[in-house]
């Protein structure tokens, strides 16, 4: 059996266990088997159906969103660091969302979808300038300096938002929890907000998967490979920046998901891209169901922002892969 | 097969080609060479459509660049580029494997049959078929590159462009590839444009080079058109000699340093010879340029330590040669550095002399041994077994020779030899008639290359007329003390 099929094996088997742990563990624990059997107590079906499976969903699609987005914007931009957080997408995501409620914008025809629109737009709008200005300081976009500008990125638009939430008073202050990211209370109404985008992010990110592989190698190569690597590289960006967006929209910033979940991913089960796209899906679906599961139960009844502890997960890991490299000698 | 026309581009507004035109004809191996920044990979790249073209055409099969689509261009063009690392590890084979994107198409784009042999042939071609599985990381620089050639032989594409395919590889590498490459030009028809740093490989490899200079073509020809001293020395401003390769028709160069090294000007005299019974023994603090067609270390070289070994007359020995080497290594004579020569004659009968010229000595020493004299006019009307007879004949100038003058000084002194024999009556017993040599005569002509040039040494030159002097001199003085040795007056 090829490492590839063993990888799906044992992602789709960690991410039912995801599922039934997020579905039953919780401060009332309530067998899985609530959400098939007809006859089981009527609160318990509540709790599973209205709140945890909501709950449990979202996470997943945000993580699994995350994840993806940050394999891809790896593989573009050859750089093992990058992912929608270290790259302050997620911060241009958060940006163009919290623009539309402090200006409370609503497209008519749009609808519920103007949120996450304006997300993704933001979010957009950031990768091409991050990497336009990463291109402007060094030709050879080396790893660095791309995180560099994501940082110089993300502080100067985490002001602009710090900025409104201060001109807006009280009723955004509710806005810098959800920044710190939390899938809580959400319902399925968030959940069909999101679901149309990650859909569509994630074929255009699965269409590239072999494009993804020549542009390993430089966006050169690809190119003497006979990849068309302007469109190529458009359809990633609006790819990443969609499915980025949506998850900053429905979940607020959520760091290091894609940058844990791709490189764990390559670490078992090698770098094909054909392989790791899918996989970072489901294992960020997954491991974000599992951080929501620990976030809302480690300190119960408090419950800790998701992104407290992905960032405390994921802060190390990128400085292991930085060091990684490093000592390597790749740039 | 690959038609440029008057093409100029280069960076954003830095225009670096300028006006370049050539044609590649189909199984045709162009290299491009030029110094740094003459713009040899710019060309490559604007040619292979990274690139933007200022003006100018780039025809494939007929077609220009711009007609096909990324896909179709990668079916009919593969490059090379040079080495770079990666931040991500693939395995070898799935990088070989993406040789066949452009073969490759629709949603699920399945692997085909033709897509599996291309890859197991490209891997076969370069001998990287037992790192299939491994990551390319780990390989070393040269496994890496030759990985990068089977990907680019992979896409089975009839154009191979390549941009410094052998830097950093070792001469063994570097050969390997090569040698792949042009086995692809000729056995497949494969056309191939490559930019090389090394004029020796680019002129041994190629069918026909491309000398770039400033971003414009300089000469386009074959090797021996492009590869001379004055247009290399020209383009890349660096002081060099070109040679001919040992087996084939390709010239090659050597780099002239200008570097002074620690100049010995002791001048070369009789004081540096030493006769034993058995040696006569020449040795210079540093080595002279030689010439000689002596038993080791005969042709040209550089040389410290010049040997003449007395033996018998009866000497016979299937493997002379390394008799010798044996000989020299055993009496404490470095193999490297001594040239050495055999007579029949007594070692303490050598001739040595010194004679002034305005420019330096030129010392000879001859020993002559005429038992076996022949009139080289005559040698064809008599079967001979070889023996040793053998005038050895060492001419050694304080001077710089120029080739010509090496094989002039040549041809003086053999004319001044025979005349010493025809002086002396000595004749080939077979014939009657006067001889002009004997069968196995020796010359070792030697310069220190230093001090004045000297560009010929025919018979009216300075030297000219030193050397058959000498020569002739030498000769007969030595032919003297053979006959009273033999007793024969």
């Amino acid at each position: 059996m090829s490492k590839a099929m063993i990888g799906y094996i044992l992602s789709i088997a960690a991410l039912i266990v995801a599922i039934w742990l997020g579905v039953s563990v919780g401060s009332v624990k309530v067998p899985i088997s609530t959400l098939w059997d007809t006859g089981a107590d009527a609160i318990a079906t509540n709790i599973v159906w209205k709140i945890r499976m909501p709950r449990v969903v979202l996470a997943g699609l945000v993580g699994a969103s995350l994840a993806i987005a940050g394999a891809a914007f790896q593989g573009l931009l050859k750089n093992p660091l990058a992912d929608p957080y270290t790259l302050g997408v997620s911060s241009g995501a958060s940006v163009g969302a919290v623009a539309t409620l402090f200006f409370g914008i609503s497209m008519p025809f749009l609808g519920i979808y103007t949120l996450p629109v304006f997300s993704m737009i933001g979010a957009l709008v950031t990768m091409l300038l991050v990497i336009s200005f990463a291109k402007l300081v060094d030709r050879a976009m080396k790893m660095e300096t791309i995180i560099l500008t994501g940082i110089i990125f993300s502080s100067f638009l985490g002001s602009v938002i710090s900025l409104m939430i201060a001109l807006t008073g009280e009723e955004l202050r509710q806005i810098i929890s959800w920044l710190l990211g939390s899938v809580s209370m959400r319902g399925w109404s968030f959940v069909q907000m999101a679901l149309p985008f990650v859909v569509i992010g994630t074929l255009l990110l699965w269409l590239n998967r072999r494009e993804l592989n020549a542009m390993l190698f430089g966006e050169e190569r690809a190119k003497h490979l006979g990849v068309n690597v302007k469109k190529r590289k458009m359809m990633i960006l609006i790819g990443g920046s969609m499915l980025t967006g949506t998850a900053v929209a429905v979940s607020g910033t959520i760091g290091f998901v894609g940058l844990v979940v791709p490189h764990m991913t390559r670490l078992l089960f090698g770098s094909d891209n054909r392989h790791v796209l899918p996989l970072s899906f489901i294992n960020g679906a997954a491991l974000l169901i599992i951080c929501d599961l620990v976030s809302r139960t480690i300190i119960s009844p408090t419950e800790l922002p998701i992104g407290v502890i992905t960032s405390f997960v994921g802060a190390p890991v990128f400085a292991y892969i930085f060091f990684r490299q490093r000592k390597k000698g790749g740039n | 097969m690959l038609k440029i026309e008057g093409l100029s581009g280069g960076y954003d507004n830095k225009l670096i080609i300028k006006n370049v035109s050539f044609f590649v004809a189909k199984g045709e191996m162009l290299g491009i060479l030029g110094p740094n920044g003459s713009g040899k990979s710019t060309l490559l790249k604007v040619i292979s459509g990274i690139l933007n073209m200022e003006s100018g055409n780039v025809l494939i099969e007929g077609k220009p660049l711009k007609s096909y689509s990324s896909k179709d261009l990668a079916k009919k063009m593969a490059v090379l580029p040079q080495l770079h690392s990666h931040a991500f590890s693939h395995t070898v084979r799935d990088t070989i494997a993406l040789g066949r994107y452009p073969h490759q198409s629709g949603l699920f784009s399945s692997w085909s049959i033709e897509d599996e042999a291309a890859v197991v042939e490209a891997m076969k071609l370069t001998a990287i078929e037992r790192y299939e599985s491994q990551m390319l990381d780990l390989l070393s620089g040269g496994e890496q590159q030759r990985v990068f050639v089977a990907q680019a032989l992979a896409q089975q594409a009839p154009i191979l462009l390549l941009d410094e395919p052998t830097n950093h590889l070792d001469i063994a590498h570097q050969k390997q590839l090569l040698d792949t490459i042009k086995t692809q030009a000729i056995e497949k028809g494969i056309t191939i444009v490559s930019v090389f740093h090394d004029i020796n490989l680019a002129s041994l490899y190629c069918d026909r080079l491309l000398l770039m200079d400033q971003g414009e073509i300089k000469v386009i020809g074959a090797p021996h058109e492009v590869v001379t001293k004055d247009q290399i020395e020209t383009v890349y401003e660096a002081r060099i000699s070109t040679n001919p390769h040992p087996e084939r028709p390709k010239p090659q160069i050597t780099i002239l340093s200008d570097v002074n090294e620690k100049n010995n000007d002791k001048l070369i005299t009789t004081e540096n010879f030493q006769v034993t019974g058995e040696l006569v023994v020449f040795q210079a603090e540093t080595q002279l340029k030689t010439w000689s067609s002596a038993v080791t270390n005969a042709g040209s070289g550089w040389y410290r330590t010049f040997v003449n070994r007395r033996v018998d007359a009866n000497y016979a020995c299937d493997n002379v040669h390394e008799e010798m080497l044996e000989f020299l290594v055993n009496r404490g004579f470095s193999e490297a550095d001594t040239v050495g020569m055999m007579t029949a004659v007594n070692t303490t009968d050598a001739v040595i002399k010194e004679y002034k010229t305005p420019f330096g000595n030129v010392v000879i020493m001859v020993t002559a041994g005429v038992g076996n004299a022949v009139d080289v006019s005559r040698t064809h009307e008599v079967e001979m077994l070889p023996a040793i007879g053998t005038i050895n004949t060492w001419i050694i100038v304080n001077g710089e020779l120029s080739d010509e003058a090496f094989i002039q000084s040549v041809i003086t002194a053999t004319e001044a030899k025979t005349k010493a024999l025809a002086f002396e009556q000595v004749k080939d017993p077979r014939t009657g008639t006067i001889a002009t040599g004997t069968s196995t005569d020796s010359i070792l002509v030697a310069a220190t290359q230093r001090g004045v040039h000297i560009p010929y040494a025919g018979p009216i030159t300075e030297i000219g007329k030193k050397i058959g002097l000498g020569v002739y001199e030498c000769t007969v003085e030595a032919i003297q003390i053979y006959k009273k040795a033999k007793g024969w007056d």
